[in-house]
């Protein structure tokens, strides 16, 4: 079907979003790589040498980056286990058949696109304060003393915040993979007798499988890089107690200006997310075949 | 009998299903109460609030005291014009790859897509060096700049989906009858492609108007979009809560209508086609 002249022009038109693609990707990672190798701070300027693996062993050995990356794996895995388990529990809420579902499904998607900053300062100020939050009011009412939520459980806030954020991507997306279920099949299971709880575990849960692993993939990706949340938050603190890895890379090299030591910090980051990006590709890879 | 037996089980999970959505959307009413009330009455008990007058006094101090329609054309500028860029690059490599596909195709959308993947903190402090030495930190040129560069992979990926859908006998027919490729473009491919090029658009202003590591890294005061405007206020100024409310309100307005209007588009967006 596409001649030799077709196909010339094809490359022609993709090749502007591949070059730009591949300089985006090449020019500053190479950056990031050449730097970690070099002792290099924005406030010593002109001091820049080669050093080796100096700065990964010193940000490797360092104990924020322990703590950090328990408070990422934390984050993460807190967020993925709220969002799908609720994700899949409403989805199956709004798939019933009810009064209002256009509106209701509205309520529920909004939270995802109130920007991060927003949303953070929101359950911060309005109802994470301890002093005139809404929940320092509710404790008021029941006589109960008021619970300082970003001071005492600092991560724990910020993965409720997060989990916030993104409950209804989990949602639409498992609920739109729960209407393409054959409801023939639903029918002829009941007619069988199969209960509800077998009718979930045998049909609906093998079907949403697939859907499931895309959303935590997705938002694995996305959630490796909470950053804006913790910013206007907690800082990253009580001392490390919410900096998460890329926190910590951004205050070691905006914060301190240490380049060398954050692009080290930057080249494990990309090393981590590339793992779980390994698994996510094939998913996507496996689906355009189909 | 079974008929009383249904409604009255759709009864139950009407009431429930609002009382979750309710719950869900609360944070973002009640912002929306408190941006209508006066500094004083927005920190007291909820009930106290909603007994209290209404005003839109919040709104005009914004505006006043910090310029909030500079902050809020940045992000317009912003998220529009990154927008736009992207697709003028993206549209034609899609139209190539869905209807003229190599055997490469494959590999080229997957490796775009792997762009994605990287975590922008890993080029960090390369992007910040090269846009402190070329005077690119605190403008809207650089931002709209990351940010389509950002968003392409996306931008591709809807738009090669949509595009995949357009059955492709309507190009051979087009063809058959002596149609020129520039014919076959104006006049077959491109009203087939309008809603999906519309969805993409849509999508992709809602990420850049939301996106909170660039523009928060690479901004001060002059370029900075609104979620730099709103971080400013994380302390101490957040305590001001109907300020902060109106503020907020009018950030995240437009979005959410727009939001609302792209439901669908959202789950083929952001799942690359792998849950439709």
């Amino acid at each position: 079907m596409a001649t030799k002249a077709s196909r010339a022009a094809a490359r022609l038109m993709i090749s502007p979003a591949v070059l730009l693609l591949l300089g985006w990707m090449i020019v500053p990672l190479s950056m990031t790589l050449y730097f970690s190798f070099l002792r290099y701070n924005l406030l010593m300027p002109g001091m820049e040498e080669f050093t080796g693996w100096t700065n990964y062993r010193f940000f490797l050995t360092d104990p924020a980056f322990t703590a950090a990356l328990w408070n990422t794996l934390l984050l993460v895995g807190g967020v993925l286990l709220i969002t799908t388990v609720g994700g899949t529990l409403l989805a199956l809420l709004m798939d019933q058949p009810f009064w209002g579902q256009g509106i209701v499904r509205i309520l529920v998607i909004a939270p995802f696109f109130v920007m991060p900053t927003v949303s953070a300062l929101v359950w911060k100020n309005m109802f994470m304060n301890p002093v005139n939050g809404l929940f320092a009011h509710v404790a008021k009412f029941f006589g109960l003393q008021p619970y300082d939520f970003l001071a005492q459980a600092p991560l724990g806030s910020i993965i409720f915040i997060v989990s916030w954020q993104w409950l209804p991507f989990a949602t639409l997306i498992l609920l739109t993979a729960l209407q393409s279920l054959d409801q023939e099949q639903l029918e002829a299971a009941e007619m069988d007798g199969a209960g509800a709880l077998s009718r979930f575990f045998y049909i609906m849960l093998p079907h949403l499988a697939r859907a499931i692993t895309v959303v935590i993939l997705i938002q694995t990706i996305f959630l490796l890089s909470v950053f804006a949340e913790i910013l206007v938050t907690t800082n990253g603190g009580p001392g490390v107690a919410s900096t998460n890895l890329t926190y910590l890379i951004y205050m070691q090299s905006l914060l301190q200006f240490d380049v060398g030591g954050g692009s080290a910090g930057g080249v494990v980051a990309i090393i981590l997310a590339n793992i779980v990006a390994i698994f996510l590709m094939r998913m996507i890879g496996k689906n355009l075949e189909a | 009998m079974a008929r009383n037996v249904t409604n009255r089980r759709k009864a139950v999970v009407t009431v429930l299903a609002w009382l979750v959505g309710l719950a869900i959307f609360f944070p973002i009413l009640w912002i929306f109460i408190l941006s209508f009330k006066s500094e004083g009455d927005a920190i007291k008990t909820p009930f106290e609030v909603l007994g209290s007058a209404w005003t839109f006094e919040s709104y005009a101090t914004v505006q006043e005291r910090s310029n909030y329609f500079r902050h809020f054309w940045n992000s317009v500028v912003i998220s529009v014009g990154s927008t736009l860029i992207g697709l003028l690059i993206a549209i034609p490599a899609a139209w190539a790859m869905a209807f003229v596909p190599g055997k490469r195709t494959k590999d080229v959308l997957m490796w775009m897509l792997s762009t994605k993947m990287l975590p922008p903190v890993g080029v960090l402090v390369p992007i910040y060096l090269l846009f402190r030495n070329l005077g690119l930190l605190d403008t809207r040129l650089g931002l709209v700049i990351v940010l389509t560069l950002i968003n392409l992979p996306i931008i591709v990926w809807m738009l090669y989906t949509y595009f995949k859908e357009i059955p492709g006998e309507i190009l051979e027919a087009a063809r058959m009858d002596g149609a020129s490729l520039k014919n076959e473009l104006i006049h077959v491919l491109t009203p087939m492609a309008v809603p999906g090029i519309a969805s993409t658009l849509l999508l992709n202003i809602i990420l850049a108007w939301n996106e909170a590591f660039w523009t928060l890294n690479l901004t001060a005061a002059k370029a900075a979009p609104l979620t730099a405007f709103i971080a400013s206020y994380s302390s101490p100024e957040g305590l001001f809560y109907a300020k902060l409310s109106a503020a907020s309100t009018m950030a995240i307005a437009p979005i959410l209508i727009m939001g609302w209007f792209s439901q669908k588009q959202l789950v083929r967006g952001l799942t690359f086609g792998a849950v439709k």
